[in-house]
């Protein structure tokens, strides 16, 4: 086992400009880390260079206490599962996890005593004669693990592992990856675009955007103290809504923001550095967007129910947000296409962002690392 | 039911098509089988009819040293199939998966030396090879070939190696594979079948090649190529000897294109299906 430390990494394609900048990074001992964000973000190229595959093109790349820029895949002490599991299509599942023990050349006992516990652990062991294209794409999945946990490595690197299957095997071997984590208790470092498996596997998530880190923390501080307007974005399905408005007061508590086409809305942030005038952008969660026919905030005309059995999504035209609106309802509420609507929102549930999109310091009780008014309103 | 008849008959008319083309394509190859089999008196008859001989075959065996000929083929191709997979799997290698700005440049320009007619080089390579003393001698023979085909060999295994996802080989690295343990346990493995009809297309092309062993050989390398075109003109038109020599020299690629005809078409269309 062993920490991964990223200084300065910075990767370049011949004479181009830089894809990925400045990339700082400490993963601790044993700690799951989820890379994630959108298609070309540089996060498999991120897991690449740490694998070795990708050369670096500046900056210090330590796998325990080692410098490891210029040492070879196969000695960094890394093992790498693939999206498409690139098994070995001409070996059976027994050689194909161990054939790096043997190019390692590790006894025949070694060998036998390796593959035939990583098998156990993966309840592949009646499979072992077969060769891959016998097996169904979970299995394909296993064994691309298992050839994984043979190595004993120090790190497991996985690339997207789960894209390629059907939903309800991702939701089974998401669970299986946790389940290995608490196992093996090894350093584990997972890229992936879908933030549901970066939300419930990770100790720590970094989110990546266009080559740069945006934040890195745990799942519930992204969720609640997102550092910008991307991550607010990205990370929460559906996705945060933003509300147009112009600063109206702000102090160190609380900033009272004019909402655009109407309303006025509070919220719970540290506004010292913000001046009446301002344009700032609110974020709210779905979940934290209310519907409040007394004394609304916002209102809006709607567009779209979606019922998901407990509960429905209610979307919203309304002038404060270029994006409709989206509230969650109880499916009990009945609510009528193309009525007008009114929000409200508790004023600590509310992120603010300024025009660079960077987000102020939330000043409610949630700033405790992991309570939040999220749990206990 | 009118649909299909018209099916029917598309059916039967491409079928038709098929054999004729077929046909047209074998029958000289048919009428140098049966002309082997008459005397010359009947090789000049068009009957299909005749009593079989074998009496061209003796008078060519008589003339001469069959088996000397047919071993240098043998050694030609083999020795040309080998060299130029040799050569072509890891050029195909670092191009497929290590591509540089020019692959794709190189690699047309390696088959554009295939549109050069050889006779323009007749010259020269006829006098390097006689300085050098290459000339009449089996590794000349084999050298010169190989050069010809290689263009073909490298092609023919870049096709099949971009086949192979680049994911297996890194994994192969991470596994600690070196660059001659992924080829050698991966990459051929998996491209066998490309490998394979590569391997014999390389041994087609290196028994039908006339041009440079009449050019460049006479007694001690000479292959059946050379064999068969003794036969052509110094002594008249003799038509049964010379079909029996001819098919003497055709039959030994002829069966072994016979029998692994499906690989070969397997081989070709390798990729384009998929």
């Amino acid at each position: 086992m062993a920490s991964v430390t990223l200084k300065n990494i910075s990767k370049r394609y011949g004479d181009s400009p830089e894809v990925m900048r400045d990339i700082n990074l400490d993963i601790a001992d044993g700690e799951f880390v989820v890379f994630v964000g959108p298609s070309g973000c540089g996060k498999s190229t991120l897991l690449r260079m740490i694998a070795g595959l990708e050369d670096i093109s500046g900056g210090d790349l330590a796998i325990g206490d080692e410098r490891v820029n210029d040492v070879p895949p196969s000695k960094r002490g890394i093992a790498m599962v693939f999206q498409s599991y690139a098994l070995y299509p001409h070996m059976s599942l027994y050689d194909n996890m161990a054939f790096g023990l043997k190019l390692a050349g590790k006894s025949k006992e070694e060998i036998h005593k390796a593959v035939t516990k990583a098998a156990a652990i993966l309840h592949i062991d009646h499979l072992l004669d077969r060769k891959p294209k016998a097996l169904s794409g979970g299995q394909r999945q296993r064994v691309a693990i298992g050839r994984a946990i043979t190595r004993e490595p120090k790190v497991f690197l996985f690339d997207e592992p789960l894209s390629n299957l059907d939903a309800a095997l991702r939701v089974k071997m998401r669970l299986e990856f946790s389940r290995l984590h608490q196992d093996l208790k090894t350093t584990m470092i997972y890229v992936t675009h879908d933030q549901v498996e970066a939300m419930t596997l990770a100790d720590k998530i970094v989110v990546l955007s266009a080559g740069r880190i945006e934040q890195v923390g745990s799942p519930k501080t992204l969720y609640h103290h997102p550092a910008n307007r991307f991550v607010a974005g990205f990370i929460g399905s559906p996705k945060m809504n933003f509300i147009d408005g112009v600063v109206a007061s702000a102090d160190n508590q609380n900033v009272v923001v004019d909402i655009k086409g109407g309303g006025r809305q509070t919220a719970c942030v540290n506004g010292e550095s913000l001046r009446p005038g301002d344009a700032v952008t609110l974020g709210v969660r779905p979940e934290y967007l209310q519907l409040d026919s007394e004394d609304p905030s916002i209102g809006g005309t709607v567009t779209t129910v979606e019922g998901l059995g407990d509960f429905s999504y209610l979307y919203a035209e309304s002038p404060a947000s270029e994006e409709p609106l989206v509230s969650r309802i109880p499916d009990t509420m009945e609510v009528a296409n193309s009525s007008r609507v009114g929000f409200s929102i508790k004023p600590h549930h509310c992120h603010l962002f300024n025009k660079e999109g960077l987000a102020m310091p939330r000043t409610t009780p949630a700033q405790s690392r992991n309570g939040s008014p999220a749990l206990t309103s | 039911m009118n649909r299909s008849a018209s099916r029917n008959l598309r059916y039967g008319l491409t079928t038709a098509l098929a054999w004729t083309v077929a046909i047209l394509v074998f029958f000289p190859i048919f009428w140098m089988m049966i002309t082997a089999f008459k005397t010359e008196e009947q090789a000049y008859q068009l009957s299909v009819f005749f009593t079989p001989t074998l009496q061209s075959f003796r008078d060519v065996f008589a003339r001469s040293d069959y088996l000397a000929f047919a071993g240098n083929s043998i050694a030609i191709s083999v020795g040309v199939t080998v060299l130029s997979l040799l050569v072509a799997i890891p050029a195909a290698y670092s191009m497929a998966f290590f591509p540089g700005p020019k692959t794709q440049k190189l690699l047309l320009w390696m088959m554009s030396t295939k549109m050069m007619p050889s006779v323009g080089v007749l010259l020269p390579v006829y006098l390097l090879w006689k300085n050098i003393g290459l000339l009449d001698t089996l590794s000349g023979l084999i050298i010169i070939y190989t050069l010809i085909n290689l263009p073909i060999a490298v092609w023919m295994t870049y096709t099949y190696f971009c086949e192979v996802p680049k994911e297996i080989l890194e994994a192969s690295r991470i596994d600690g594979a070196s660059t001659w343990q992924e080829i050698v346990h991966l990459l051929m493995p998996m491209s066998l079948p490309g490998l394979a009809s590569t391997a014999l297309l390389l041994l087609i092309l290196s028994w039908n090649e006339a041009f440079w062993s009449i050019n460049l050989s006479s007694a001690h390398a000479a292959p059946l190529t050379v064999f068969i075109a003794s036969y052509s003109s110094p002594e008249g038109l003799f038509w049964a000897k010379l079909s029996a020599a001819s098919l003497l020299a055709v039959a030994p690629i002829m069966v072994l294109g016979w029998l692994t005809q499906k690989q070969l078409v397997r081989g070709l269309t390798f990729g384009a299906v998929k």
